[in-house]
């Protein structure tokens, strides 16, 4: 016990000497958390437009106006030609071309049916069919204007419609930053906890200084309980720091427990650095733990559900995504956070993460050796 | 009387089948308690993995070895309570100041600084004036008297040195020897491998090692003893061609720069070297001259 703590005064000592690393571990995460969910905006605005009209009609220009009112397009060109339009896209100008057909109004007045043709700039898949989608739903709207002001509805509707009304729980508002927020605060924590455990025993590695420590009787479980315990304390405090952010800026405050939170973190946690130890038992220089913890990170983010849902994904992804913790923390930060779930709720979701946290640290504990 | 160290038959080879290095071959040897026992050897003798097979760092290939009567294989956790070991390279933390280092390594050994004071203290006094600058910033003599202390902090029944005077400037080096001898005083066992064969002569006995093989083993007034030719130191004004003169020379076994004059290595029954306008003079055979001599019969092997 007493060779443990002076280890960890060791540790601290040297961690609070090395302004560069404590810069990174606190002000880059809170500028992170700023900036990055403001930007990761999933609502499409600025859709860029280009009308092909053939009609020139009143209800062309009705249709026009509607969509350029709803605020999520922008017209950028209004042509007499297709070709003029699709010149737009080719420029990069336009992401999408309403083609009005030059019978429109009459089509529509006379035969109560015309139709449109939508081309959309698929190069950016996310912008083109969310625009896609949006222009559908505007005009849907329009056609329903339009049979308002001209048909004469009977009392009942000839064909029976299903009306859809949809109501988000737990997040009414669909506020994307709800959800980003807690994501991307599970993906800062995992990246301090797996890069400065990986590259801190690396770096004695690296310099030798673990020679010097590998002829003392220092017990394997307490240089690795040295080296885990500062990080598991620093990775706490950028979550609270977080935590902080995520009220101040955004004004999320979470409607589950912060015990709750707190309890899976601090497991988590322990999954985290027994990964970055392990990196670090098999990687000779800090370049390679670097590398390696950074593809690690790679599928770590895109298969963690931050990004894309996972149960879009196909099902041997969903498997993959089963051996990313990230994914389960994301998953909880979310359910307590929105959905004020409660430790009884997120039991799966614990176990599993628990049987990461021995798995790694066993395995890393297991590999590293005081002599060769 | 029991020995320190015993090294029997250790061999030790790195990489894979193709590539095969043959580190050490067959080493056997023993030291005794309180000796200053120097091992010497140009780089990549095998002087490091012997030293790490010894302070249970590496695995030998095969072969047994003790130190402080415990075996390297079986008992090495009582081994580490009671080596001190020095690397080659500076490995202490060098963001820690001398007083952190020192206490740290102290506390992991379960003692204090006040404990082992009068072993480190004529060294530790040298460097104490500068004790809160951290050790990156030490000049290479202090960082060197940093980590001997550091090796020493635990009072140590053997002591490990790989290559503690290499980049280390004249006059340090003399002080390091110095301290060293303090050491011996006080019946510490002390290993140490140099690449400097004039450092030779400042052990009690000296191993010299080339190619992961061990050539001789012997204190170094009998290895001079046991030199069989005479020497004629030779000076002359262009030393270059001198050299190339001496060695097509009859008579001359070997020739070779030795500091401002020129070693030749006489025959039997030479006494005079037919050059002209040159200092000469038989001298006393060096240990360095033993060693050029053991070196390249090897080679020549």
């Amino acid at each position: 016990m007493r060779t443990l703590r002076f280890i960890l005064q060791k540790e601290f000592r040297q961690i609070f000497r090395d302004k560069g690393i404590l810069r990174i571990i606190f002000i880059l995460p809170i500028m992170q958390l700023i900036v990055l969910p403001m930007a990761a905006d999933y609502e499409m605005k600025n859709i860029q437009i280009a009308v092909t009209d053939h009609d020139h009609s009143d209800y062309s220009r009705k249709l026009i106006s509607k969509i350029t009112a709803s605020g999520y397009f922008k017209l950028v060109s209004y042509d007499d030609a297709f070709n003029q339009s699709m010149k737009q896209v080719e420029l990069d100008k336009a992401d999408l071309i309403l083609e009005i057909p030059a019978s429109f109004e009459k089509e529509l007045v006379k035969e109560d049916k015309a139709s449109l043709f939508i081309a959309v700039n698929a190069i950016n898949g996310v912008k083109g069919s969310l625009g896609g989608a949006y222009l559908a739903a505007i005009i849907r709207s329009f056609n329903n204007d339009v049979r308002m002001d001209w048909v004469q509805f009977p009392r009942f509707n000839p064909e029976p419609q299903i009306e859809v009304a949809s109501s988000n729980w737990f997040n009414p508002h669909m506020n994307y930053k709800l959800f980003m927020v807690p994501g991307i605060l599970v993906l800062l924590l995992t990246m301090v906890g797996t890069n400065l455990t990986a590259i801190n025993i690396v770096k004695e590695k690296e310099i030798g200084t673990i020679e010097q420590i590998n002829v003392t009787p220092i017990k394997k479980y307490h240089f690795i309980l040295g080296k885990l315990i500062p990080f598991w304390v620093l990775g706490l405090v950028v979550m609270s720091l977080g935590f902080v952010v995520a009220r101040v800026v955004y004004g999320i405050v979470p409607i589950g427990s912060f015990v709750t939170i707190y309890v899976f973190a601090a497991v988590y946690l322990l999954a985290v650095l027994g990964l970055g130890l392990l990196i670090s038992t098999y990687s000779a220089t800090q370049q390679q733990a670097m590398l390696v913890s950074f593809f690690i990170m790679m599928i770590f983010v895109l298969m963690g559900g931050l990004y894309t849902s996972i149960d879009s994904m196909p099902e041997w992804a969903k498997w993959i995504t089963k051996f990313n913790p990230v994914s389960y923390f994301i998953d909880v930060m979310r359910l307590v956070v929105l959905k004020g779930s409660t430790l009884a709720d997120i039991k799966q979701q614990l176990l599993s993460i628990s049987a990461f946290a021995v798995g790694l640290n066993l395995w890393a504990v297991y590999s590293y050796r005081k002599r060769s | 009387m029991s020995y320190a160290v015993t090294i029997a038959s250790i061999s030790k080879t790195y990489g894979a089948k193709q590539k095969l290095v043959q580190a050490l071959s067959n080493i056997s040897l023993n030291v005794e308690k309180g000796e200053l026992f120097g091992i010497i050897g140009p780089d990549g003798a095998g002087k490091t993995s012997l030293f790490r097979i010894l302070t249970t760092l590496l695995l030998a290939n095969e072969g047994h070895a003790t130190v402080d009567g415990l075996d390297v294989v079986k008992e090495f956790k009582a081994i580490r309570n009671r080596v001190g070991y020095m690397p080659g390279r500076f490995s202490l933390y060098q963001d820690l100041t001398i007083e952190e280092n020192l206490s740290f390594f102290a506390t992991i050994f379960n003692t204090t600084i006040e404990a082992n004071y009068d072993l480190i203290k004529d060294i530790y006094i040298q460097i104490e004036p500068f004790k809160t600058r951290r050790a990156g910033k030490l000049s290479g003599g202090m960082k060197q008297k940093l980590a001997l202390c550091c090796a020493l902090i635990h009072k140590p029944s053997v002591l490990f040195l790989d290559e503690p005077t290499t980049g280390v400037d004249a006059v340090s080096r003399k002080e390091f020897w110095q301290m060293l001898k303090g050491l011996k005083e006080q019946g510490i066992t002390i290993l140490v491998s140099t690449p400097y064969m004039d450092e030779a002569s400042l052990c009690d006995r000296v191993a010299l090692m080339q190619s992961g093989k061990l050539m001789q083993v012997d204190s170094p007034r009998n290895i001079i003893h046991s030199f069989p030719h005479k020497i004629m130191a030779v000076k002359g004004s262009n030393m270059l061609q001198l050299l190339n003169t001496l060695k097509q020379t009859k008579g001359v076994a070997d020739a070779y720069a030795f500091g401002e004059y020129h070693h030749a290595v006489l025959e039997d029954g030479i006494t005079t070297l037919p050059i002209e306008q040159v200092e000469m003079k038989i001298v006393q055979p060096d240990i360095e001259d033993c060693f050029i001599a053991l070196m390249k019969d090897h080679a020549a092997q």
